[in-house]
This record gives structure tokens, C-alpha cells and sequence, in this order.
């Protein structure tokens, strides 16, 4: 197990380096120039800037420099916000962003599975009906038309919460982008986790328990739960990369301070290394989650084993 | 007996296409789908305004069905409903088009790796699972803001690039079991060459499970590009797309809620519709999944 878990995370590395270069093609193909939006730069200062950040030198051996740095954990500086380096602003931003897209997840997960097995033992009922119509509701809207409206109905007219903005500490202006974030991941797990209980409560083995004259709660428990869960558990690591890639546009809407800013901007901006930076720590967010999702896996289905 | 035995034209699309007329919630939602997408077809000739005329007379004015504008204005005195109609037309349009797009290449993608196998097979699966672990919305987001903002073409392609990866791997797993197929056997003993073979026996009998994906393609691919145009990478001033849209109404929506209300409406109304009718899509054509 500890050792199919070290080889997977060194097979995130290769992933991790073809990401690399495809975003660095892509963005130093693409026409324009971080210091072309500045007013009419004179020829000397431009090569002068473009001599400091290196960026007048050929590609390949930009990229390899870029390389060289990145394997010394260095991001480089900003191209257009000179007086930090890019892992001073990715730092500034992402412990809000982490915590609203985990704070998400969890709420998600405390929504979402409950319901989803009460729907599940209560099938045909109202409960049932309610929890899958609203789930339908939750997946169809994207969060940039949940999130205003929800500030329009709690913020605006019954003043309950912030309608957007941030001040640190203060878990109030947290509330409505969580959430946001949490509705369609929360019907999403719903629907699985019903899907899947439903499938193995018809199991032959829930049924022979029932047969032994176990009580409906201790068959759940003992029997159906931990199975049914597999599905939700492999859900659970793409959840978490959408959650923290999501808290982008609730970041927008909300008007909160995380580094989904860095990305939009950044791109238009052409700020090469701060655009890298966004990519890399999210992808190698993204690739441990979803291996963190395999291993969950792995260790839930005894009849999955890695060696 | 004999009538039962000929039982003529049952096969999976007639049988599908019974057991989706039998589906209330899906054809509901098939008519809203289809009376937006008239409405907004026919746009122009509902309204005496044009989606970027200005009425300085009825600036920010609120909706009402005496007002000469009955979904209300925007701030600069253009007229929400054309505005809305006309975004609606823009989203559709794309979003049709990127999922045709997105299906042509992962259906190409997916069957030539399946029928090729071995090492080819490897290699272009390997890629897609590469895309796969990319914070999508990473490229795309870069696609649209490298080249030309506001460009609708580049739009649709970033759209469409992601869209793909999901048909193709469907497309090889299914391409997997039918080459192994009596009647492809047959065709290759004849001396089909692999392009005829992929192109009228395989591509044809895997359409059933591609068309569940597709149908819940359309609304993805929708809610992407308005996300994009929410964002500002997207369809750009003065033309609408539900989208920005929202973000307008988003901005305004202390002075003039009713301009993030019309198009988050329409917008849900739109999406609502079209995950239902994909939900009745799937159910008649692979009962199994109820």
C-alpha cells in the first residue's frame, strides 16, 4: 500500500512536468507581451525590462531556466506587479481560496450524503421526490447565477448576511460563497449516494442479512453504508479540485480577496510566471486530490488491492 | 403470432423514441427548450429594438406591461427582453455548435484508438488522461484570454477542446467490445480496409451511448460559455450572452434587481430544461440506468 502510494506520487511529477510545457507553449506562442498595455514604453527601457526578467533570451532556454527555478521551489517575480515575487501573491491569496473550497466540500458532504440516504431508505416518498428535484435544480445552475441571487435574497432584501466584500476573521462574509460553492457539489453526492444505496440495498447479501432478522438501521450500518459509499468516496477527489477551482467565480461574485483574481487577470496581462504559478499549484492540488481519492478507494474496497 | 414475430421497425431508436414520448417531465422540458429557442430565433422581428439601441428616454427603467419596454432597461436605456433573447440565440448557438464540435473529435479520437489498440491505443488514451488531470478550466480560461478576447471562434473552440475527452473515452470502450463483433469479423474478411469498417460499422452501432452523452452535453457546454462570458473572457459588450448578462445585472442589482432576475431566469429556465430532457435522453435509450 505505502509503496503503490509513493509510485503514484512520483507519477504525478511527468503529468506535472507535460502540464508545464503545454501551458508554457501556450502562453509564449500566443501574441503580445507583459509590457505591452503600459503606455508607449521607450525601445531602451522595453529591452532593458525585457533583458532584466530574461525574457530576451531564446525560448528554450527560457524554459529550461524557468525549470531550473521551478526544481528550487522559485516561481519567479511578477511581470506587472514588480514588487512581489509570485509565490508572495499566490500566498497571500490561497489560504482564503483553500478555505472556502474546503469549508465547501465539507458543508457538501454533510448536506449531500445524508440526503442522499434518506432518500434512498424512504424511496417514492415525498422526502424522496424533494431531495431529487432539488438536486436537479442544484447541478442545472452554474454558481454565478446561485451566488447573486442568493445575495439578493439574504443580503439585500432580508439582510440576514454580507451581500459581497471581506473582512478578516469575520466568518459571516464566508457564508453565502460556502454555500454557493456547496449546492452542486451537495446534489451531486446526493444523487450518488442515493443511486448507489439504492443499488445495493437490492444486493443479495442485504437481503439474506434482513433474512437473519437484522433491523433495517443495523443492516445500513453494518452492511450497505460502507459499499454504497465507494462511488461518493471517488467523487470526492475531483470534488474537492471543483471546489477550489469553483471558489474562482465565487471569488468573483463575492467580491473576496483569493487568488482566483491572479488567473483572469494574470492571463490578460500576459504575467507569464504568475499565470504558471496559478496552473502549477493548482494542478498539483488537483493531481493529489484525485489520488488521495484512489487511495480512500483502495482502502474502502477490500477488492481493490494495490501491490 | 405472426404480426408479434414481424415487428417491424422495433429497434433501439423507435423504441427509444416510444419510451421518450411516454416521458412527460422530458418533453415539458423539450417545449421549453423549443419555445426559447424560437423566441429567440425570431428576436428581431418580436421588438421594435435592436439588442444595442438606446432609448434615452427609459434609462434603467423598471419592467411593467404598459411600459414601451416590458422587461424593463438596462442602464444605458437598451431593452432587456431583446437583450435577453438575443443572448439566449448566442448561447444556444454556441453551445450547439462546440458540442457537435467536441463529439466529432472525441468520437474520431475514441474509435481509432479502440480499433488500433496496442501501442496507439496506449499513447492516445495516455493523452487524454493527461487532459484529464488539467484543471480544465485552466485552458480553457487561458485559450480564451491568449488570443483574441471577445473572438466567438476561439471561444467555441476552447469550449469544444474540452469537451471532447469524456466522448472519446466512452467511444473506445465501446469501439473495444464491437470490434471483437461477429459482423465486424465479417466486414474484415471481406477486405474492408480499418476506415471503412470504423466508418460503417462501428461509428453507426455506438451512436446509442454517444447520444446520452450528447444530450447532456448541450447544457455543459452552456453553462461554460456563459461562465466564461461571466467572467469577461467571453462574449463582450455591446453583444449579450446570458453570461455577461448576469454579471451586469450581478453589478447592478442594488439599483435594478430586475436586470440579474430576467436573465438568471431564462438562464436556469434554459438549463433546467435541457439537463431534464438529457435525463429523459438517457432513460430511453438505456432503461437498465433507472
Amino acid at each position: 500500500m505505502l509503496g503503490y502510494a509513493l509510485r503514484r506520487l512520483l507519477g504525478i511529477l511527468p503529468t506535472l512536468l507535460v502540464i508545464i510545457t503545454v501551458s508554457f507553449c501556450v502562453m509564449r506562442l500566443a501574441p503580445g507581451g507583459p509590457f505591452d498595455a503600459e503606455q508607449a514604453l521607450p525601445p531602451s527601457v522595453r529591452a532593458n525590462l525585457e533583458r532584466a526578467y530574461g525574457l530576451d533570451q531564446p525560448l528554450p532556454l527560457q524554459y529550461l531556466r524557468y525549470l531550473g527555478r521551478l526544481a528550487h521551489g522559485d516561481l519567479g517575480p511578477s511581470l506587472r506587479q514588480r514588487d512581489f515575487t509570485v509565490s508572495e501573491l499566490i500566498a497571500t491569496g490561497l489560504p482564503l481560496s483553500v478555505t472556502l473550497g474546503l469549508a465547501a466540500v465539507l458543508l457538501a458532504v454533510l448536506l449531500g450524503i445524508p440526503a442522499g440516504v434518506l432518500a434512498a431508505i424512504r424511496r417514492g416518498s415525498g422526502l424522496d421526490h424533494g431531495v431529487t428535484t432539488l438536486a436537479v435544480l442544484a447541478i442545472a445552475l452554474p454558481s454565478f447565477v446561485t451566488g447573486p441571487l442568493l445575495a439578493l435574497i439574504f443580503g439585500l432584501y432580508l439582510h440576514w448576511l454580507p451581500v459581497a466584500g471581506w473582512e478578516a476573521g469575520e466568518p459571516r462574509y464566508l457564508v453565502l460563497p460556502v454555500l454557493t460553492l456547496a449546492l452542486p457539489i451537495a446534489a451531486y453526492l446526493a444523487r450518488l449516494m442515493r443511486g448507489s444505496l439504492l443499488e445495493v440495498l437490492r444486493a443479495p447479501y442485504v437481503r439474506s442479512a434482513r433474512a437473519r432478522g437484522l433491523g433495517g438501521a443495523r443492516v445500513l450500518w453494518r452492511h450497505a453504508l460502507r459499499p454504497a459509499l465507494l462511488p461518493v468516496v471517488s467523487y470526492l477527489g475531483p470534488a474537492v479540485a471543483f471546489a477550489v477551482t469553483g471558489s474562482l467565480v465565487v471569488e468573483t461574485v463575492f467580491g473576496l480577496p483569493g487568488t482566483g483574481r491572479y488567473l483572469v487577470q494574470g492571463a490578460i496581462d500576459r504575467d507569464y510566471p504568475l499565470v504558471m504559478g496559478m496552473i502549477i499549484v493548482y494542478a498539483v492540488f488537483t493531481l493529489l486530490c484525485n489520488l488521495l481519492a484512489d487511495l480512500l478507494y483502495g482502502w474502502l474496497d477490500p477488492g481493490v488491492r494495490h501491490d | 403470432m405472426t404480426e408479434l414475430l414481424a415487428g417491424e421497425g422495433r429497434g433501439l431508436w423507435s423504441d427509444a423514441r416510444r419510451r421518450l414520448g411516454c416521458n412527460r417531465m422530458a418533453l415539458t422540458a423539450l417545449a421549453v427548450i423549443v419555445l426559447l429557442a424560437c423566441l429567440a430565433a425570431l428576436a428581431p422581428l418580436l421588438s421594435p429594438w435592436a439588442y444595442d439601441s438606446l432609448d434615452w428616454r427609459h434609462l434603467a427603467a423598471p419592467p411593467g406591461l404598459t411600459a414601451s419596454h416590458w422587461l424593463g432597461t438596462d442602464r444605458l436605456g437598451r431593452d432587456l427582453l431583446v437583450r435577453t433573447l438575443y443572448g439566449a440565440r448566442l448561447s444556444l448557438v454556441i453551445s450547439v455548435v462546440a458540442s457537435a464540435v467536441s463529439l466529432a473529435i472525441g468520437i474520431a479520437w475514441g474509435s481509432i484508438a479502440g480499433y488500433a489498440g496496442g501501442r496507439t491505443d496506449a499513447w492516445m488514451m495516455r493523452c487524454v488522461d493527461v487532459l484529464y488531470s488539467l484543471p480544465y478550466l485552466f485552458i480553457v480560461i487561458i485559450l480564451t484570454t491568449l488570443f483574441r478576447r471577445g473572438s466567438i471562434t476561439v471561444l467555441l473552440l476552447g469550449v469544444a477542446a474540452v469537451g471532447w475527452l469524456t466522448t472519446a473515452r466512452i467511444v473506445r470502450g465501446q469501439t473495444l467490445a464491437l470490434k471483437r463483433r461477429e459482423f465486424v469479423e465479417a466486414a474484415r474478411a471481406t477486405g474492408a480496409t480499418p476506415w471503412d469498417i470504423l466508418r460503417r460499422h462501428i461509428v453507426p452501432n455506438l451512436l446509442g451511448p454517444v447520444a446520452v452523452y450528447a444530450a447532456l452535453t448541450v447544457p455543459q457546454m452552456i453553462m461554460f460559455e456563459t461562465f466564461l462570458s461571466f467572467l469577461g473572457l467571453g462574449v463582450q459588450e455591446p453583444n449579450a450572452s446570458l453570461g455577461n448578462l448576469v454579471y451586469v445585472g450581478a453589478q447592478e442589482m442594488e439599483s435594478a434587481p430586475w436586470l440579474l432576475i430576467v436573465p438568471a431566469a431564462v438562464l436556469a429556465l434554459l438549463l433546467i430544461s435541457l439537463n431534464l430532457f438529457g435525463d429523459g435522453v438517457r432513460d430511453a435509450l438505456d432503461p437498465r440506468e433507472r
